[in-house]
Order: C-alpha cells, then sequence, then structure tokens
C-alpha cells in the first residue's frame, strides 16, 4: 500500500568543496499536494531539486521515494519510477520540432525499447496522435512543426510542461515554471500547474508569491540550506523569521 | 516524387556508371570514406560526440580483414565480417573508457586510446611494421564470384556502401536515433526523462564504430593493403575534415565531403607534394570560419522553401 507521504528527506545534506548548499534538510511532501519550496537566492533550492532527482550525489542524508530509499539509485531510474523533474532555466530540445519533443518523452514510456535502431521512423508515428493531444492541453497544436528553438519564452515553458507531463509523473518538480515571464503568461501557466497537479503530487520552486499562495497547499522555507519555515501560506507568511529571511536578502 | 528521393536515385545512377566514367579504384577508395565519414557523422553530427580516434577503427579493421585473407584465406565477405566484429569490439573497449567524458575530455580520451592502438600495431609482428600488410588478396565473393576484376570489385564496393548508408539513415530515423538526437540537443533533459544517456550513446560508439569498420575492411579488399597510414592519428583528423566540408549532422554531406577530400589529396599528390598538408589545412580553416554548415549544409539553407539544414549556431559539443 501506498502511504500518505510521497516522498520524505532526513537529513538530506550537500556540499560542494567545503560549503554546505543544503544542510540537513527533513522534507515530507504529502500525496496528491501541491507543495512550495521558496527561499532568497542562493537558498539551496535547486540544489535540493538536484539531490531529489539523483542529478547530484548527496553529501548526506536520505531519500524516500514511495517508502523506497533511492539515495544511490540512478537519474534516469528515478525518472522511470515516476519522479521527473524541470529546470530552472527552459530546457527543451531546441533543433527538434515541437512535436517531436513531446514524442521522445512518449516513446520513453510508451514505445518499447528505445534502443531498437533497426526500427524505421514510421515505429514512431503511432504516437503523434497522443503528442498533438497533450500539445492541444498546453495551447501548442498549432506550433507542432515549428522547431522549439522558435518558440517565445513563455511558449517554451509551456513546451517544457508538457514533456514532463507525457511521462505521467506521479511526483512533479518544477523549478521556477514561472521565471522571466510575462503577466499574461504567468496566469496561463499558474491556470495550467492548477490542472494538471489533478491526480498527482507536485513540488514547485516559485519566487512569486502570488503564484504560490494560490496554488499551493503546504509551503517550506529554505535559507542558507536549512529549513527556516513550514506551514501553509498564512502560517508562513506571518512567520517573523521568514519576513526577515526575504527582507535580509533584499537589503544584502 | 519527393526532392529527397530524386537526389538519392541521381546518387544511385551516378553510383551505377561512375566506373564507366572515373578510373574504378579511385571512385572506390571514394565510396570508402565516404563511409567512414558517415560512420564518423553518426557521432558528431547525430549524437554530438567528437570522437578524435575514429582511425583506430578505420585501421583495425583494415588489418583484421587483411590478416584473415592472407593467413586464413576465407572468402571476402567474412574478412569483412571478422574486421567489423574486430572495429565492433574495439569500439565498445574505447566507449567504455570514454563515454563519460564530456566535450573536449572525450575527444582526448579517445586520441589517447587510439594512439595506443596505433604503437599496438606499429610493434605487433604480424602488421609487417613500417610497410604495412602488403598484397592481399580480393579473394572470391562467396567463394564463387572473382573480385580480382576490378568491375565485380566496384559493384561490391557499390553494395556494400550503399547498404552502410541506408543503414546510417535508418538508425537516424530509428526510436533510438531520436533519442541520440534528444541526448544531443539536451543531454541533462534526456536523462530526466529517464533515458540512461551513457548507454545510449554507447550503443552510438559502438555502431559508428562497426561502419567504420566496414569502410576500412572494404578499403583493405580494394587496394590489397593496410598499412600505419590507416591507424594514425592524421586519418582520424581527415575524417574530421571530411565531415566538416560535406556538412556535420545532414546525412549526405560526409559523402560529399569525402569526394572532395579525396579527389583533391589524388589530384595534389602528384603536383603540389608536401604542400598537399597546407591546402587541406587552408580548407579546414576556411570550413570553420566561414562555411560552418558545409556543402551541403549551405545549399539546403539557400535552398528555397523547407531547409533541411540543422542550424549551426548551435552546433555539437558546444
Ligand atoms: N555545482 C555547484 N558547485 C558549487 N556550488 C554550487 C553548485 N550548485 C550550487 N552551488 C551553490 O550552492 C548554493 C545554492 O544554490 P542553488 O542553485 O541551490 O540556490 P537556489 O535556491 O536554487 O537559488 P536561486 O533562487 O537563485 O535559483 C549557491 O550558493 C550556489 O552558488
Ligand atoms: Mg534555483
Amino acid at each position: 500500500m501506498k502511504g500518505d507521504t510521497i516522498l520524505e528527506t532526513r537529513g538530506l545534506r550537500k556540499e560542494f568543496k567545503g560549503f554546505v548548499a543544503v544542510n540537513g534538510v527533513d522534507l515530507k511532501i504529502r500525496r496528491g499536494s501541491i507543495h512550495a519550496l521558496i527561499g532568497p537566492n542562493g537558498a539551496g533550492k535547486t540544489t535540493v531539486f538536484n539531490l531529489l532527482t539523483r542529478f547530484l550525489p548527496a553529501t548526506g542524508g536520505s531519500i524516500l521515494y514511495n517508502g523506497t530509499d533511492i539515495t544511490s539509485v540512478g537519474a534516469a531510474s528515478v525518472a522511470r519510477m515516476g519522479l521527473v523533474r524541470s529546470f530552472q532555466i527552459s530546457s527543451t530540445f531546441p533543433h527538434m520540432t515541437v512535436l517531436e519533443n513531446v514524442r521522445v518523452a512518449l516513446q520513453r514510456r510508451h514505445a518499447g525499447s528505445s534502443y531498437r535502431f533497426w526500427h524505421s521512423e514510421r515505429s514512431l508515428s503511432v504516437l503523434d496522435a497522443g503528442a498533438m493531444e497533450l500539445l492541444a492541453s498546453v495551447e501548442l497544436a498549432p506550433y507542432a512543426q515549428l522547431e522549439a528553438v522558435e518558440l517565445p519564452y513563455g511558449r517554451k515553458r509551456a513546451l517544457e510542461l508538457a514533456t514532463t507531463l507525457a511521462l505521467e509523473p506521479e511526483l512533479m518538480l518544477l523549478d521556477e515554471p514561472t521565471q522571466g515571464m510575462a503577466h499574461e503568461d504567468v496566469g496561463r501557466v499558474t491556470a495550467l500547474i492548477k490542472k494538471v497537479a489533478a491526480g498527482r503530487t507536485v513540488l514547485m520552486v516559485e519566487h512569486n508569491l502570488g503564484v504560490v499562495e494560490d496554488l499551493c497547499d503546504r509551503i517550506t522555507v529554505l535559507q542558507r540550506g536549512t529549513v527556516l519555515a513550514e506551514g501553509n501560506y498564512a502560517e508562513v507568511s506571518g512567520n517573523p523569521a521568514v519576513l526577515e529571511a526575504y527582507v535580509g536578502a533584499e537589503h544584502a | 516524387m519527393s526532392r529527397q528521393t530524386l537526389v538519392y536515385l541521381a546518387g544511385l545512377v551516378l553510383l551505377l556508371v561512375a566506373p564507366l566514367l572515373f578510373y574504378p579504384v579511385l571512385v572506390m577508395k571514394v565510396l570508402c570514406f565516404a563511409l567512414f565519414a558517415c560512420a564518423f557523422n553518426l557521432l558528431l553530427g547525430f549524437t554530438g560526440l567528437l570522437s578524435f580516434g575514429h582511425a583506430a577503427f578505420l585501421g583495425s579493421a583494415a588489418y583484421a580483414t587483411g590478416f584473415a585473407m592472407t593467413h586464413w584465406a576465407v572468402t571476402p565477405e567474412l574478412g569483412l565480417i571478422f574486421g567489423v566484429a574486430v572495429s565492433a569490439t574495439l569500439g565498445a573497449v574505447f566507449g567504455a573508457i570514454a563515454i563519460r567524458r564530456q566535450g573536449i575530455y572525450f575527444a582526448m580520451i579517445t586520441l589517447a586510446l587510439a594512439q595506443m592502438v596505433f604503437f599496438f600495431y606499429l610493434q605487433a609482428p604480424f602488421t609487417g611494421g613500417e610497410d604495412g600488410l602488403q598484397g592481399v588478396p580480393r579473394g572470391k565473393l562467396f567463394g564463387i564470384v572473382p573480385l580480382a576484376e576490378d568491375w565485380a570489385m566496384y559493384y561490391f564496393v557499390a553494395a556494400v556502401f550503399v547498404f552502410g548508408f541506408w543503414l546510417i539513415r535508418r538508425i537516424i530515423g530509428s526510436p533510438f536515433g531520436q533519442v541520440l538526437k534528444a541526448i544531443r540537443e539536451n543531454e541533462a533533459r534526456a536523462l530526466s526523462l529517464g533515458y540512461e544517456v551513457d548507454r545510449y550513446k554507447l550503443l552510438a560508439f559502438v555502431l559508428s564504430a562497426a561502419i567504420a569498420g566496414l569502410a576500412g575492411s572494404t578499403k583493405t579488399l580494394v587496394l590489397g593493403f593496410a598499412t600505419l597510414t590507416d591507424v594514425h592519428w592524421a586519418t582520424s583528423g581527415e575524417v574530421v575534415l571530411m565531415t566538416l566540408v560535406g556538412g556535420v549532422g545532414t546525412v549526405v554531406g560526409p559523402v560529399i565531403g569525402a569526394l572532395v577530400i579525396v579527389v583533391l589529396q589524388n589530384e595534389l599528390a602528384d603536383k603540389a607534394g608536401p604542400w598537399v598538408t597546407v591546402i587541406m589545412g587552408t580548407i579546414f580553416v576556411a570550413c570553420v570560419l566561414a562555411f560552418r554548415r558545409g556543402i551541403v549544409g549551405e545549399i539546403a539553407a539557400r535552398w528555397p522553401g523547407k531547409a533541411g539544414a540543422p542550424k549551426q549556431e548551435h552546433g555539437p559539443g558546444h
């Protein structure tokens, strides 16, 4: 049976050549929630993501996903277990078409072994319909044949989301999905996240506190690699230590 | 009929009549190097890996086939298979050591390994040292068709080339090829989608080594010898040049590049002597500075309508 907690870290720690970027972080992410990880620049949010998705090896502590210890599982395996991340900087396959971007993700889940170098391209076209459906859900269908590099920034983030969704992740890690976006794009992406979060769990880093308030059930505040506060929006935003951390960071 | 089909049909016709128009051995040599460059481009253009040791695969297969034909008197198709098997195995060893390194480090390790292979052939008793392995017989294909005649040899080489070229196209378009492309474009993202990128790169490396080997084995049959030139680092450099001149990441580019370079070298060998190296160097610099897309890439980019060339502002190995 799957428990209430989808992801848990115990004493998670990361050192870069003596500099401690993540220092004894205990996280508990509830299944089905949208959980925010916030904190000033350099707090270690992205590093936590890198540790959770095994893009970086942890220096100490452990990570439990669905009750399984994944602290020493490979990055690709973790992704195949349903824990899928996006990146802080928009991350597409620039010179593949928008359709191919999503299809290469679908292919991993649905097309059997992708080591079949002797199969023809036709064996992939069965995935086109599914890819188009995903693109339609993020309003990218009209751009399907463009190369991803040609999309405007906001659309690239939408494409990234569609690519992540193609894997039907159980737990989705989004690193600043609205960063650098125009105001109207922020609204659209927020609505989109709300929509796709149904039936799954989302852990997101987000600087836009309006978005956090709107979307997130629970918030963890990170500062200098340690958890400063945790709670719902009202609790966290009323916490003087949190206010101080943000104001302090802004005046630093 | 699509433009692409027309280009391939024209190429096929040219391939069939070429020995009537040109010196067959030269055309065969071009085809061998074209296949070699296509194999190299599978890595550089379609996976984003710059190998600077591909001569090791060309040369090892060349020696292996030469040895098998001379000492075991096998038929040529078995000689080829043996050469390809040796290259593929060597490719697996190189790949296993180099694949985890990125960019320039990957290139340096492949170069270092290829140098070790070079010294092995320099010292090994069966390679004929500085003289190379000479007088390799062409044998009888399947024990029936004698290849000693140039025209018979030619059509066999043409068939090998078409097969190799077709195989590479097939790989590029396959589900596997899509993943390679994704890795070339954004390795971290491919990893985050759950692809074991190192394994894909390793398989691509082995396939590339095997096809480079096929080119080397065929070359030994054509010319009747395998020498240290085949495993020399300059040959590794030449294949980079051919691919750049023709167009990295284009399907036919390396073929055109090989044609240009081999014919140039052939023409200049008598006339320009040691200046050949300087001329090749100049072409290299000109390509890198002014024609980054290569011949085929530039044509495709200027072609009216849909351009099939990859954009080069974001080349492999960035
Ligand atoms: N690979 C690395 N090597 C060395 N130091 C690193 C590395 N990655 C991150 N750091 C350092 O770790 C600290 C935390 O960085 P991290 O990127 O996790 O912060 P963040 O909370 O995501 O910040 P931001 O809001 O700016 O994205 C920073 O001081 C950063 O310089
Ligand atoms: Mg960050």
